[in-house]
């Protein structure tokens, strides 16, 4: 689903954001992305929805190379994942089924399915009740739900998630946590860019850790061991 | 109601003061080039009425065969500068002396003014060179005496037409200018103001093109609001400019629909440029 080779991302005036940075992501894996701030964690994850290209090697994702892929053939991508962020992204002056339909709309639905697509959705992100509410009347773990279903309302093969649970209380992690293991065990591959690291224990899944715009480590590596993390130099 | 149709009015509904604002001075920018542009137009017409004056009259020496001067009279209609050739005889000349100058009208004797053909040109060779030209010719014939034709008038009215020709265009161009600069920066103010939006719609995977198509029916919109406005504002001035300084003239239905069609077309390009700027830099 995702496989990145020896990708290194450079920006002009921050210098290396990424080095040679190497992994596959097979379909239908849910895959932990952890380590400190500024690692590369959300630069990965940009790179894999193509919003930033790699300044050297390929990204593959969902069968379209960056090296390859034209302006407009991004937005067909898009098409095929699914993006949540920390901060929701919702739009604050429409209800949340106008929400979640602004998605199918914007991408072309044929207008009759959206109304019975969005009440799908709704029902199984929970928020069969808040269909007519607005986002600032819901709590923040309400709110990641209602972009979960956005995500959702393209029918993605690959849910791309930076910091998800990043603005909530343990509770509301463990809800939306819960939801997105069980998007996953539907065939959805997840990769979830996260610093909870009680999580990630909890949890047992495939983790890749970054440092410093490198892949220290990888569990599913053989022997799983920690690649550069106690080196101190990427 | 399609969803670009819908995106674009939520965009009015939403921030009324904003969409407001951009018409108005979307308004106010073509306003001032209506205003200047009904100057320029006056200026032209008042000019192009006095050049309609411009007349070379070649003096027939006395005693010429009516034959000779009728011959000749078809001869210069055919030059392919010259609208009309007018043969006036010494009588007539002295008739319109009479009506034109107060001294005249106690002479009782024909005979004491010349005949002449009076050559009017067509428009477009009234310039100096060309007047000068035709005179010149018009003087190889046998029968003409003297020719005349204002030759410093024609260089002094050639010279204000040139130079307001020339302060039209710079001006014009300043104005259109300063009016593009102002509609664009009115219209990037919506495309900020709805940056989230465009933020989301490209996440979610919209092409680009269906991104901009709600910028553009807005922009458009707001520009045929803006234009109309304006129009308005430059009828009431002219109204009054008519009934308090000097009569003067309005654009006719061309122009008008032109000026509605300018503000539509520089509030859909003023969007595209806008919008277009900011996908490239998200």
């Amino acid at each position: 689903m995702i496989r990145f080779t020896r990708v290194t991302k450079e920006f002009p005036r921050t210098g290396i954001a990424l080095r040679e940075v190497s992994f596959h992501i097979a379909r239908g894996e849910f895959v932990f992305l952890t380590g400190p701030s500024g690692a590369g964690k959300s630069t990965i994850l940009k790179l894999c929805y193509l919003d930033q290209r790699p300044s050297d090697g390929e990204v593959r994702v969902a069968g379209m190379s960056s090296v390859a892929i034209r302006g407009g053939d991004v937005s067909k991508l898009r098409r095929r994942l699914g993006v949540i962020f920390q901060d929701f992204r919702l739009l604050e002056d429409r209800t949340v089924e106008a929400n979640i339909g602004f998605a199918l709309e914007v991408t072309g639905a044929p207008t009759d399915s959206i109304a019975p697509k969005v009440a799908r959705l709704l029902s199984q992100v929970g928020l069969s009740s808040k269909a007519t509410a607005f986002p600032a009347e819901l709590s923040g773990g309400e709110q990641q739900r209602v972009a979960i279903a956005r995500a959702l309302a393209n029918d993605p093969a690959l849910v791309i998630a930076d910091e998800p649970t990043g603005n909530l209380d343990e509770r509301a992690t463990r809800g939306v946590f819960q939801l997105l293991r069980d998007i996953n065990a539907a065939g959805t591959t997840i990769i979830m860019a996260t610093h909870d690291l009680d999580l990630v224990k909890r949890a047992e899944c495939r983790t890749l850790e970054l440092n410093h715009g490198a892949l220290v480590f990888d569990s599913a590596a053989p022997g799983a061991t920690v690649l550069a993390r106690d080196e101190g130099t990427v | 109601m399609s969803l670009a149709t819908r995106e674009a009015l939520r965009g009015f509904r939403r921030s009324p003061v904003l969409s407001l604002l951009s018409i108005t001075t979307i308004a106010f920018s073509l306003y001032a080039f209506a205003l200047f542009g009904l100057v320029a137009l006056n200026i032209r017409s008042a000019l192009a009425q006095v050049e309609d004056r411009v007349e070379i009259r070649a003096f027939v020496v006395d005693g010429t065969a009516a034959e000779a001067t009728s011959a000749a009279s078809g001869d210069i209609g055919a030059f392919p500068e010259v609208q009309s050739v007018t043969l006036v005889t010494s009588e007539q000349a002295l008739e319109r002396a009479r009506k034109e100058l107060g001294e005249f009208s106690d002479v009782f004797e024909a005979g004491i003014l010349p005949a002449s053909l009076d050559v009017r040109l067509k428009p477009g060779f009234r310039d100096p060179a060309t007047v000068k030209a035709v005179a010149e010719r018009l003087k190889s014939y046998d029968f003409t005496d003297d020719v005349r034709y204002g030759e410093e008038w024609v260089q002094k009215l050639y010279r204000i037409r040139n130079i307001a020709t020339l302060a039209g265009l710079v001006l014009g161009l300043a104005f259109a200018g300063v009016a593009v600069i102002i509609v664009g920066s009115t219209i990037r103010m919506s495309v900020l103001a709805r940056a989230r939006e465009i933020a989301i719609m490209r996440l979610v995977g919209a092409t680009d093109g269906f991104i901009r198509s709600p910028f553009l029916i807005d922009g458009t919109l707001k520009g045929t609001l803006g234009g109309m406005l304006a129009l308005g504002l430059t009828w009431v001035s002219y109204s009054l400019i008519t009934r308090y300084v000097i009569a003067a003239q309005f654009f006719d239905v061309r122009l008008v629909i032109a000026g509605v069609a300018a503000g539509a077309v520089l509030g859909f390009v003023g969007s595209a440029l806008s919008v277009s700027r900011h996908l490239r830099s998200v």
